[in-house]
């Protein structure tokens, strides 16, 4: 068994597949640098991301997958769940096995699995879409903080270019500590300085713009009268919006 | 004071409309063409309340005056509440900082009616066409149509709305004469045509001219209350079947009556909202409009009601036990779909995934198909299956047995320790 090791991003992934072509490796893991367990047993080999390398197993996989086949993959690959690496080569290795398209083959455990994991973030991503809860700073800059179970921001950004086209904004993963900016003409993925501007709960309160505490104010007590008292099912409320997302939510603070 | 005094309002007038159940914002193909603000082209449910309902738009009356006195209605001339309306500015400013915000997809903009029905209903055409034509707004516009209002006002209406929708209020007329005798189905009927007519004109218009303008790109709703009224499943259903073919409906939302009087045509005040029928009204809403049954397979003469213990599709199937078993592995689509456990989904991963191989139970549970209900009806790849004449009653049984449906108080079969 030999586990290589990899960057965590994409290309580093599909790097780390053309070497296992390249060097017809069959007992073999893959695992990003920040999960590995120390482990005496396994032989081990660093992958240095290689866009040319990448870009061949790349092409090949489009030829194999229908349209949007390889944007799956990139998609479930943001899952990143420990150890779905694996499933994901599980994945790329049917699929290079044969001429047929394999994509449609629910009776495959590796089709089954992705299909499953891309449920899970795309879940996720259309949460996102609804849970970004903007707050109008004093500069007009509408700033938004997130903790996505996954690391969806890559596949939300097209969705708030659209829609906010007449707005500049911020949606900020905090997990995961970088965001998206978008300043009127492009959206560029950015990171902030947290621990040198103090920028605690308070501050943020102070450099809101003038009417931002009244939408605030005004949206609670929509969001407190639309409800049907008589209607009560707290059950399906947390289902649809589980308190892990509570703290980011306007209407739940 | 003019703070407190726009949240006074809003908390009047979302109270009054809380009870229209419409929520969606999907099924419009509005873009942000013109880099303005909001996109209408797919639907998101922003939160949700403590009872469970989506919050999509922000639903709002203009007004909660009304001429009128229908008994269900919280807003009904002679309720003794507190009364307010919001300006053109007001509404339109709401609607502008709660999209930018993300609290919401758009506006669904409801009016109790005063003085008459155009005077309410140029109003709110006026707020869709400042919010598209002034501020750029793209986002989702649901307008309630008021019976009545002239042809003129409806076609503009269509032009700056999304959906357009004209509530029939109870299932029957019967049941309209007995609880709103200022309303009547006719002037119900004649705007849904009106806005019919329009959109199967537009279409055309569309096919010529490519820029020709959108007319409530999502199309038309309805909603109906009940429980407020006797009418049975089958009068309810039968009802929402002929809207949806006569009138190519998108949807129709059944509203469980909220009891909001004591007025001695309705049921009391203490009687719980008919939430479990509610559900049951949607399965056969679903069934007919996804999974191609026909209103009379779902409810008829013998019966009039849909069973609540369990959903309108599993009842379908023992009653018509002869279709079944079917195998999965072999059955057309339209046949999989119709059995209990399976969904349109999961139905077409089936079709598609046998193509590579026979499916056994070990595929369907992993496709998420619930075989605890489906296993009574299929067979697989598999030596293992149902083997037992079971009865339809028996089946039910063992069903529910094992099921934990929120709705049951009790488990059936459940031994006492005592």
């Amino acid at each position: 068994m030999i586990t290589l090791i990899y960057d965590g991003t994409f290309e580093g992934l599909l790097t780390a597949v053309f070497e296992i072509y390249e060097h017809k490796l069959t007992e073999v893991s893959i695992c990003p640098e920040h999960l590995l367990k120390p482990n005496f047993f396994d032989a081990k080999r660093s992958i240095v991301s290689d866009t040319v390398k990448a870009n061949r197993v790349l092409k090949g996989l489009h030829q194999r997958l229908a349209a949007g086949g390889v944007q799956r993959l990139y998609a479930a690959h943001l899952s990143e769940i420990a150890g779905e690496e694996d499933n994901l080569l599980g994945f790329i290795r049917y699929a290079f096995s044969t001429n047929e398209t394999i994509e449609q083959d629910f009776g495959n455990k590796y089709v089954m699995r992705l299909s499953y994991v891309l449920k899970l973030v795309r879940r996720e991503k259309h949460r996102m879409e609804a849970f970004v809860r903007f707050q109008k700073m004093a500069d007009g800059i509408f700033y938004a903080s997130v903790e996505p179970d996954f690391n969806v921001l890559p596949l939300i950004l097209n969705h708030f270019k659209k829609r906010y086209a007449d707005q500049k904004w911020i949606i900020y993963d905090i997990k995961r500590a970088y965001g998206i900016y978008y300043d009127l003409q492009d959206a560029v993925f950015i990171q902030l300085n947290f621990a040198s501007s103090k920028q605690d709960g308070k501050t943020i309160i102070s450099s809101y713009s003038e009417d931002e505490t009244l939408y605030q104010a005004l949206w609670k007590d929509y969001f407190k009268h639309v409800n049907i008292p008589a209607r009560k099912n707290t059950k399906l409320h947390l289902q649809h919006v589980p308190k892990r997302y509570w703290k980011h939510l306007t209407e739940k603070i | 004071m003019n703070d407190e005094r726009i949240r006074e309002k809003l908390s009047i007038l979302a109270d009054a409309a809380k009870y229209d159940v419409s929520c969606a914002s999907s099924g419009s193909k509005r873009k942000n063409h013109n880099k303005g603000l909001g996109d209408a082209s797919n639907g998101i449910c922003h939160t949700y309340t403590e009872d469970g309902r989506c919050v999509s738009l922000l639903k709002i009356l203009l007004t909660n005056h009304c001429i009128f006195d229908c008994a269900y209605c919280v807003s009904r001339k002679s309720n003794d509440i507190k009364r307010a309306a919001f300006t053109v500015q007001e509404v339109v400013d709401l609607t502008m900082n709660f999209y930018r915000r993300n609290y919401i997809e758009g506006l669904f903009l409801s009016s109790g009616i005063f003085k008459d029905a155009d005077f309410t209903m140029e109003r709110l055409v006026r707020i869709a066409k400042k919010l598209r034509t002034e501020h750029k707004f793209n986002g989702y516009i649901h307008l309630k149509s008021i019976p009545g209002a002239s042809d003129e006002l409806m076609r503009e209406a269509g032009l700056y709305a999304d959906r357009l929708s004209v509530n029939l209020e109870l299932p029957t007329e019967a049941g309209l004469k007995l609880l709103a005798p200022d309303k009547n189905q006719k002037d119900m009927i004649k705007p849904m045509n009106f806005i019919k007519n329009e959109i199967i004109l537009r279409k055309e218009e569309k096919t010529l001219f490519k820029k020709a303008p959108l007319f409530a790109p999502a199309g038309q709703s309805t909603q109906m209350v009940i429980g407020a009224t006797p009418e049975n499943d089958r009068q309810i259903l039968y009802t929402a079947n002929h809207f949806y073919n006569s009138f190519n409906l998108k949807r129709v939302y059944y509203s469980g009556y909220v009891p909001v009087s004591n007025d001695n045509r309705l049921p009391g005040l203490s009687t719980a909202v008919p939430m479990v029928r509610e559900n049951r009204l949607y399965q056969a809403d679903w069934l007919m409009r996804f999974y191609g049954f026909n209103v009379r397979e779902i409810v008829d003469q013998n019966n009039p009601h849909l069973d609540l213990d369990i959903d309108p599709k599993l009842s379908w199937a023992i009653r018509n036990l002869q279709h079944f078993p079917i195998d999965i592995n072999k059955a057309d689509l339209q046949l999989i779909v119709r059995v209990p456990g399976i969904g349109v989904e999961s139905a077409k991963k089936i079709v598609s995934g046998r193509k590579f191989g026979k499916l056994n139970w070990e595929h369907l549970k992993a496709m998420g198909i619930a075989v605890n209900r489906a296993r009574y009806f299929i067979v697989c790849n598999s030596q293992d299956f149902e083997r037992r004449e079971l009865s339809g009653t028996k089946i039910k049984q063992f069903i529910l047995a094992e099921s934990q449906s929120k709705y049951l108080k009790q488990k059936p079969n459940q031994l006492s320790l005592f």
